[in-house]
């Protein structure tokens, strides 16, 4: 069997080991398949996050510690939380409406999954059948972090620079594509605020409100500051500024 | 160095031999030293907390108000629990499993000591330890924001979806520069095992001192400052500490991702929290204060590392640092969500970073001791790091007099009143005088009565 072979390679096989995995491997199904059938877009992260979770399991059961704590440390703690951040943004009640938009799409992507799953699967049984892993005492002879390091730094070096490269490209270009440029000039800070608050020619107190101190409780009168002046700022532009005439304030005479 | 001294410190091949029995004395005891740390840390913090702000503290329930945190506790776990109506069920009742199942977690490869006899076996005390400890201490933190993140979420309402917005940026940043600080330390040890750092830690070179030979420290807090105070600053942003509390910030967002828990589930997250600080205490201890190992002036007694004693060492410098936690809270103000952003980006990281080159390069260098060339930069970076942390943004002028604020003011500002202005007493207010008899005192001879 592939799996005891591949489990028999890990160095000395336990039972633990076996009893790990078959109990880890329907959990990352069951992850994969919510994943997949979830309504809502943050349980589906989360059944992505119990397969990683898994995954992770599996490299350090196969004698691979420091890619198995990468891959929780980077893809759960990191990537997915970053999801999980967008997807908070985006709002909770988002779910998945039920209306199939193609007809038969449902039928037809679980027809072509499940067959390039058995083809996958075949080909990979065909292609493992038989053989027996050699090579992971030599690779992990000096330590698992100490063989990756010594890989990744002399044979693989250019290949890994180049990664970076890349990645550090795409994250800057998203910061270019996302970034509004402020100059320093632009940028106001507390003390200047209050110095254009209280400079000549700006009336630091609030806005006095329609009527106040008015010769009228109307909404067109102006207000008065305290200086008897009016103040136009105290009515809305769309209306005329307008002081009422002594016989329009006097008494009507329509109380006696 | 006595050979002695030396066999105490278990290697990665001391582990995995234990019977199933001592496995689980180990596993319980890291529980319960967890558990326990919660109920005298909630304790230690409001009795020192209390004691910075001259009131007594907690002292009515027990000694010294020691069963204050139990009763608490009890009284949390007969309350009623409550269900928000909008919650997310499954996700709300898991969120404060997911912290506390992480934050205990954490201390199974955490050194409490040297190797030791327990009924005749002979033993490391700690749980376990694997080639890759220290990243597995760092995938539990980084697990242990899906609890504060799902918990906000599940809430369903909208300071704990902020809060939980908030620990989830602010958790994800800070790790990344404490998991920078944590590269030094690789670096010059050469392992990512705990014990192996902590038995890398006791390999100091003696000086010579007018004669006498004093070891000099090995500690890393020591050799890689700069990494050591950013390593404790970012675990303060990573266990959600003030001044770092943003998540729960109170003024703001009422309590952060926890506002609609209640009952035993609000007791976990709380749970949570103290174990994490005391765990972050116990990691800080173990990459950078020589763990388990007793500090010099200790070091003349020769038994001070072998045997059980050691867990004392341990222990006070845990609480020690819970102290600081503590001390820091009682001290700072909460900082704004912005300036906190800024700090951990723009300031511990690359700094962390030109750190992490500069030593490098020094490592590269072969003709120098490497502890004698950490020791001649790490402690100039550390103290440049602490003047360039501390200085002072710029000169401070003197403050102009108020006549010659108002002098300076130009024409057309707002009026200002007289500034010798005196307020005349207003004509309204009288003054009122109780009249009424002199009190009938039979036998006055107190004169202080009236």
């Amino acid at each position: 069997m592939t799996t005891s072979t591949v489990l028999a390679a890990a160095g000395d096989v336990s039972g633990g080991e076996e009893i790990t995995f078959w109990i880890l491997a329907p959990l990352a199904l069951i992850g994969a398949i919510g994943m997949v059938a979830a309504r809502n877009a943050v349980h589906s992260a989360l059944w992505l996050v119990l397969t990683m979770l898994c995954l992770g399991v599996f490299y350090v059961l196969q004698a691979g510690p420091f890619i198995g704590m990468v891959q929780i440390i980077v893809y759960t703690g990191a990537i997915m939380m970053l999801f999980l951040f967008v997807l908070m943004l985006v709002g909770r009640d988002a779910s998945d409406s039920l209306i199939e938009t193609l007809r038969g799409q449902r039928v037809a992507a679980i027809v072509l999954g499940l067959g390039f799953a058995g083809l996958v699967g075949g080909a990979l049984y065909r292609a493992m059948d038989g053989t027996t892993a050699v090579g992971l005492e030599q690779a992990n002879a000096e330590g698992n972090v100490q063989g990756i390091a010594r890989l990744l730094f002399t044979k693989y070096v250019f290949a890994f620079e180049l990664t970076s490269a890349l990645l550090i490209t795409a994250a800057v270009g998203a910061m270019v594509l996302a970034h509004i440029e402020r100059r320093k000039q632009d940028k106001v800070d507390q003390p200047s605020t209050m110095r254009a608050r209280f400079a000549p020619g700006n009336y630091p107190g609030p806005k006095p409100g329609p009527g106040v101190f008015a010769t009228s409780s109307s909404v067109a009168t102006p207000a008065r500051l305290p200086d008897g002046r009016l103040t136009e700022r105290s009515t809305p532009d769309i209306l005329p500024v307008r002081e009422l005439t002594a016989q329009e304030t006097s008494l009507k005479g329509t109380d006696q | 160095m006595s050979p002695s001294y030396l066999a105490q410190d278990p290697t990665l091949a001391d582990f995995g031999r234990d019977p199933w029995w001592l496995v689980l004395i180990k596993i319980v005891f890291a529980f319960a030293f967890g558990l326990l740390a919660t109920l005298l840390g909630v304790w230690f913090e409001r009795r020192v907390v209390g004691y910075m702000q001259v009131r007594p503290g907690p002292n009515q329930v027990g000694p010294f108000g020691l069963l204050q945190t139990l009763a608490d506790g009890l009284k949390m776990a007969f309350k009623e629990d409550i269900l928000p109506k909008a919650a997310d069920k499954v996700v709300y009742f898991f969120a404060p499993t997911i912290s506390v199942i992480c934050a205990v977690t954490a201390l199974s490869v955490v050194p409490f000591g040297p190797m030791v006899s327990i009924f005749g076996h002979h033993t490391p005390l700690q749980v376990t330890d694997v080639p890759v400890a220290v990243l597995v201490l760092l995938a539990c933190s980084s697990m242990g924001v899906y609890g504060i993140v799902l918990g906000g979420w599940a809430s369903g309402s909208t300071y704990p979806l902020l809060g939980g917005l908030r620990s989830s940026a602010q958790m994800i940043s800070y790790e990344v520069a404490m998991g920078l600080s944590i590269v030094a330390v690789f670096m010059t040890a050469g392992t990512m095992s705990t014990s192996g750092i902590v038995a890398q830690q006791g390999h100091g070179t003696e000086l010579t001192i007018f004669g006498n030979s004093i070891p000099a420290p090995g500690w890393y807090a020591i050799l890689l400052l700069p990494s050591f105070i950013i390593f404790f600053i970012s675990t303060v942003g990573e266990t959600n500490r003030a001044p770092f509390d943003l998540p729960e910030a109170e003024s703001e967002l009422v309590a952060g991702f926890m506002t609609e828990y209640s009952s035993l589930k609000f007791a976990l997250f709380m749970l949570s929290e103290y174990v994490a600080m005391v765990t972050m205490s116990a990691v800080t201890t173990t990459l950078f204060l020589g763990g388990w190992r007793a500090p010099w002036p200790i070091t003349i007694w020769e038994g001070a590392n072998s045997g059980w004693w050691p867990m004392l060492w341990f222990f006070g410098k845990v609480i020690a640092l819970v102290f600081v936690f503590v001390w820091l809270r009682g001290t700072l103000p909460r900082l704004r969500y912005d300036q906190f952003m800024r700090f951990g980006w723009k300031v511990l990281l690359p700094i962390n970073l030109v750190w992490i080159l500069v030593l490098s390069g020094l490592r590269s260098i072969e003709d120098w001791d490497s502890r004698g060339k950490l020791i001649a930069v790490g402690i100039p970076a550390g103290i440049l790091l602490v003047a360039t942390l501390f200085w002072p943004n710029r000169r401070p002028q003197p403050k102009p007099t108020t006549q010659e604020q108002v002098d300076n003011r130009p024409y057309g500002s707002f009026p200002l009143p007289p500034m010798d202005l005196q307020v005349p007493p207003s004509p309204r207010i009288t003054r009122v005088v109780a009249e009424r008899e002199p009190a009938n005192i039979a036998t006055g001879s107190d004169s202080r009565e009236v």
